[in-house]
């Protein structure tokens, strides 16, 4: 468990400290960006096209622009004589603001419609009339791989087919070598199907362009504000846009899980909007929209293998992996690896070789493939080898825990360098799995299932030991167009103690307003309830990249624990002044200096604080501030074992989840009830696709899951009780041992629960499921259909 | 997800709301609960040009027995359903039916009547309905007349109300001793209309033969189905768990569902057989006295 070092008044590390943002949110007084309302805004509604490929034989806004209360109708080409109707994708790709020529999936910008109210620009949407000829459409990824397929980038020089990339990791040779050698062999295609965030609210922006200053004002649903100015900046910077007059504001956000991070189409639309109209321009997308356009999570078809020895030994990975991009590539993960962090495959296992590539393919459907809590296709690679290694057990008939726990990297061999490259910073996989399954009585339900099972009741029990890798990112690895993933924290502690706290990266949910105060009450001994954090407005906050990726408490976090030690040495340097002694005789407890073997001889941190402004040495500034940019040297790899009991209804296939053990290493914690919540959150966004959730197309390119109809979010009556405990194994780099926990829930929990199905479903030969597990097709699985 | 632009009318009598109806015609529609139409308007699926909102009507509010009937008021929302106190003692098929339409926010608002007159094979109350074997009272221009419910649904979103009626009642005939009923719903999640759903009644005679049954189907055909022929073969019969068996058979045969997106037309007709087998078994041991 992670030490108290400070009272439950100042409230440091591993204080469960009550949000400070709730009392707003309770009483309705939060601020997103439909609550900003500007003189004379006026709305803007977007066409979206029915086809998934078509070309765009005209667009005629008379209609619309004759309609009451429509101000202007906005194409391709309003934006082309501005030469803003392409935009650059964050993986250097690009994409159409809005299309001059030819649209190149279902809902995809064709114009926008800007008008005096909401109803006005609605009825303007059905009022613009764009006649379409239809193209071949290109769904099927494998398809679009195939010779003669049409090749949908004709916009991209030198584009001859629909691949957008080839990645690959790890020793080809000496992996079929060991496959080749090794007594047993699996292997198993798993797909993962395209999901969507679906946060509570969806995007949007108020855009608003004082022509006379230059300056742009932009309230935004940004999980990334100073990165997108910045773009903004270098895109548009020929219309006159500069850099200190674009101001973003990301206020109030109501969840981004990877879904914020993109610049849509619709931002940048809105932004010509309010500069071609000079009115502030609101736009904030409808559910369908959000759901239908926006970028999505996974997609990936898997061709996984596994070597090993007859005793159970794992010996070596191999995975081919079709990623369906859709139209372009606009992944939102800042590696240099165009398949993220897939090479966290190997797991917690020491491979002695492995081997796996990625293909990334266009296809007519919308761009993405990152967002939904997955830092970086970990919930991908996690998926392919929690499922491997069953399906190993299975073979060997092993129990599937002892498998596990015969193969885990030991504690004593971190740190770890995995043979696909990843330096694992510290981990003890035995000891959560053990926790796991005495928390959950491992050895009782196995003999409850095999007495079910002569009565012929279906139950499974799953595991699932992943490990997780956050943090982007060290800046030789990671950027998002040039600019390094470093993150930042700048620190003022006024006079009378109290503190004012800037981060660079932005919370949809995550409570940093809460827990970055937490970090300086822990080094600065100062109550939490006395620092304000600020973050989201690029004019205020320091430089940072933004909040994905659970990567804000391992590198902001990281950034606040240095500010705040940079000025505990200030503080050091005032307090030796201040009890006339030397730096050396000082000691220091959490809030105050004291002359060592003298606890009475002391200062405190607010008596510093305010010589810092009274009274200073002298030839020492005056003031108590640091500003820290933390580039980290690795990443973290929390950890974890989940165990899931599942029972089946063999009449209608229907699964339902009994019991759920979580036990989770994020190593040093700083709220331990807003860990709790993240936990919580993410097995609830584990368990949607594994059972639930899917948006899928069908040959047209005709979108299913494109309303909450079709999309289906569990609610609080299909969550089970999640049951959680933790183990803590500090990350040895990181300034306060923290490790990063917003995903790992989301990554481990999905093969633990098709684990558990399969494993229910296993005397009848079952030995793999898709998610997700819906009744049908666990209803086929127990008949054999 | 925002609507065209209509013309709303409150009337506060039924005259009133029937003549409006009659000089409105085709392009009017009537409001009760708004959660079937205003969602479907604010996809412009629907595009009225004129709402008349029949929730200031009074006396339409009601549950009630008199006469040999239970007689429940079109504008009796579902959550009154789901609380009250007779609906949950002498008919819970009704109980069962209510309280998984939807989730509370829908219920507080959604009424049974515009559940009925909406036309939807996949709401619930339709084949609850058909097993009880209700009749609908329904107001015109003319006065009231009443209907069948195996009259009432015709096809998909249509039944036999006229453009200018109003639903106003839904009739039940109490049903005799020794009977019991039950509504099963298996659905993808909370909230979400059913993969299939079916209803189920029953009475049984002294010697625990079955006089009377009634079964109707949700969501697997162009209205409620019911299942004829799985009655027929339990009347006259214990109620074996091999006549159910049967009966689960003959209702799967019955049903007409097309393949969607809650699963195929193969795995609908299975689920239809299960839940018809375990909505009997209900129906039956609430017929016997049990819960
Ligand atoms: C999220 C959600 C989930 C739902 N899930 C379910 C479900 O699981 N099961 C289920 O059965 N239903 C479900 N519903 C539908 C809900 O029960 C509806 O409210 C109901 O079907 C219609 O009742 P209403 O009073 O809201 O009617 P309204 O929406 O007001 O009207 C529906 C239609 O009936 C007509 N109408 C209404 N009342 C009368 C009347 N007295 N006389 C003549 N015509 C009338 C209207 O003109 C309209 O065409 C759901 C709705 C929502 C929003």
């Amino acid at each position: 468990m992670t030490e108290l070092k400070t009272s439950a008044e100042i409230g440091g590390m591993g204080h469960s400290v009550k949000r400070k943002e709730d009392p707003r949110f309770i009483r309705g007084r939060g601020n997103y960006v439909d609550d900003v309302v500007r003189p004379g805004m006026l709305y803007m509604a977007i066409v979206r096209s029915p086809y998934a490929h078509a070309k765009i034989l005209s667009i005629n806004s008379e209609k619309a622009l004759a309609h009451p209360g429509v101000a202007a109708v906005i194409t391709g080409e309003t934006l082309k004589e501005y030469n803003l109707h392409w935009m650059p994708t964050l993986m250097s790709d690009t994409q159409m603001v809005l299309p001059i020529d030819k649209v190149m999936y279902q809902a995809q910008e064709v114009a926008a419609v800007i008008a005096t109210s909401r109803y006005a620009a609605a009825d303007g949407v059905e009022l613009v009339e764009v006649e379409y000829e239809p193209l071949e459409v290109v769904i099927d990824p494998f398809k679009a791989l195939e010779p003669g397929a049409p090749v949908l980038r004709t916009d991209k020089e030198g584009q001859k087919d629909n691949r957008i990339f080839h990645w690959e990791a790890g020793d080809k040779a000496a992996t079929d070598k060991a496959f080749k050698d090794a007594d047993v062999t699996i292997s198993q295609d798993i797909y993962i199907p395209r999901i969507h965030v679906a946060s509570i609210e969806t995007c949007g922006i108020v855009a608003e362009f004082d022509s006379v200053e230059g300056q742009l004002t932009l309230w935004m649903t940004s999980q990334a504000p100073h990165a997108h100015r910045t773009v903004f900046a270098m895109v548009a910077g020929h219309v006159g846009l500069s850099e200190e007059k674009i101001r973003i504001i990301s206020p109030d956000i109501g969840g981004g899980f990877g879904g914020k991070v993109p610049i849509y189409p619709g931002y940048v639309i809105a932004i010509a909007a309010t500069v071609v109209t000079g009115s502030p321009i609101k736009w904030v997308e409808h559910r369908r929209e959000n759901l239908q356009a926006d970028s999505f999570g996974r997609d990936y078809h898997m061709h996984a293998e596994l070597a090993a020895d007859k005793d159970g030994t794992m010996k070596a990975l191999r995975i081919k992996t079709i990623a369906d991009h859709g139209y372009t590539d606009a992944a939102t993960q800042p590696s240099k690896w165009p398949a993220g962090l897939f090479a966290i495959a190997t797991g917690s296992y020491p491979f002695e070789a492995a081997f796996c590539e990625v293909d990334g393919v266009y296809t007519n459907k919308p761009p993405g493939g990152i967002a939904y809590r997955c830092s970086f296709r970990v919930t991908e690679a996690v998926h392919a080898i929690e499922r491997l290694v069953d399906i190993l057990a299975d073979d060997l008939g092993m129990d599937p825990a002892e498998l596990r726990m015969k193969n885990f990297i030991p504690p004593e061999a971190f740190p770890y360098k995995s043979v696909l490259g990843l330096e694992y910073d510290s981990g003890n996989y035995a000891g959560a799995l053990k926790l796991a399954m005495e928390k959950i009585g491992y050895q009782d339900l196995l003999k409850e299932q095999k007495e079910k099972r002569e009565r012929g009741e279906l139950m499974g029990i799953g595991i699932s030991s992943f490990t997780e890798v956050v943090g982007a990112g060290p800046s030789k690895d990671f950027d998002i167009l040039g600019l390094k993933m470093f993150d930042s924290a700048e620190i003022r502690i006024h006079p009378t103690g109290k503190v004012l706290v800037r981060i660079g990266v932005q919370s949809q949910g995550q409570g940093h307003e809460t827990t970055f105060g937490q970090i300086v009450a822990e080094e600065l001994g100062i109550p939490v309830s006395d620092i304000k954090v600020e973050h989201g407005d690029t004019d205020t906050a320091p430089y940072g990249l933004g909040t994905y990726a659970s990567r804000s408490t391992p590198v902001a976090g990281a950034a606040t624990a240095m500010a705040s030690r940079k000025i505990r040495d200030k503080a050091k340097k005032i307090a030796a002044y201040l009890l006339e002694v030397s730096e050396d005789d000082l000691d220091w407890e959490p809030g105050k200096f004291f002359v060592k073997g003298v606890p009475d001889k002391a200062k405190t941190i607010q008596e510093i604080a305010f010589a810092a402004y009274t009274n200073h040495p002298q030839g020492m500034e005056a003031g108590l501030e640091a500003v820290s940019y933390y580039d980290p040297p690795n990443m973290t790899f929390p950890f974890g074992s989940y165990i899931c009991v599942v029972d089946i209804d063999s009449g209608t296939g229907q699964v339902k989840i009994r019991r759920f053990m979580a036990v989770d290493d994020c190593g040093n914690i700083i709220n331990p009830m807003i860990v709790e919540g993240q936990i919580h959150g993410g097995l609830t966004m584990g368990m949607a696709p594994a059972l639930m959730e899917e948006i899928s197309y069908d040959e047209e390119g005709n979108i299913y899951g494109g309303s909450f109809m079709e999309y289906l979010m569990p609610t609080a009556m299909e969550t089970p009780n999640w049951e959680t405990a933790k183990t803590c194994t500090p990350s040895p780099h990181h300034p306060i041992g923290a490790k990063g926990v917003g995903e790992s829930a989301t990554v481990g929990a999905p093969p633990a629960i098709v684990n558990a199905v399969v494993d229910a479903l296993s005397h009848l030969g079952v030995r793999h499921l898709e998610i997700p597990l819906t009744p049908e097709k666990v209803w086929r699985a127990i008949n054999g259909l | 997800m925002i609507p065209g632009t209509f013309e709303y009318h409150k009337p506060s009598t039924l005259d009133e709301a029937v003549a409006l109806l009659a000089s409105l015609g085709d392009d009017a529609k009537v409001l009760s609960g708004g959660q079937s139409l205003i969602p479907m308007m604010k996809f412009r699926l629907a595009e009225p040009a004129n709402l008349v909102d029949i929730n200031g009507l009074e006396g339409l509010d009601y549950i009630r027995e008199a006469d040999g009937y239970l007689t429940i008021g079109a504008l009796t929302r579902e959550a009154e359903l789901d609380r009250s106190d007779l609906i949950k003692s002498k008919y819970p098929i009704i109980h069962d039916t209510a309280h998984v339409i939807a989730d509370p926010q829908v219920r507080n608002l959604a009424t049974i009547g515009g559940n009925l007159a909406h036309g939807d094979p996949a709401n619930d109350h339709p084949a609850t309905m058909v097993a009880l074997g209700a009749e609908v009272v329904v107001f015109g221009p003319n006065g009231s007349r009443t209907i069948g419910i195996d009259d009432f649904f015709l096809g998909p979103l249509a039944t036999a109300l006229k453009a200018n009626e109003i639903l106003t009642e839904i009739r039940i005939p109490v049903p005799p001793a020794n009977s019991g009923g039950a509504y099963i719903k298996f659905e993808r999640k909370v909230g979400d209309f059913a993969i299939a759903a079916v209803a189920a009644t029953v009475t049984l005679d002294g010697s625990g033969k079955c006089v009377k049954a009634g079964i109707g189907l949700t969501n697997v055909g162009p209205t409620p189905v019911r299942a004829k022929a799985a009655e027929e073969a339990l009347i006259g019969n214990p109620l074996t768990d091999d006549n159910i068996a049967t009966a689960g058979r003959l209702a799967s045969e019955a049903s007409q569902p097309v393949g969607d997106q809650r699963g195929s037309e193969e795995y609908k007709r299975a689920v239809v057989e299960v839940l018809t087998k375990r909505a009997l078994h209900k129906a039956k041991a609430r017929a016997e006295g049990g819960k």
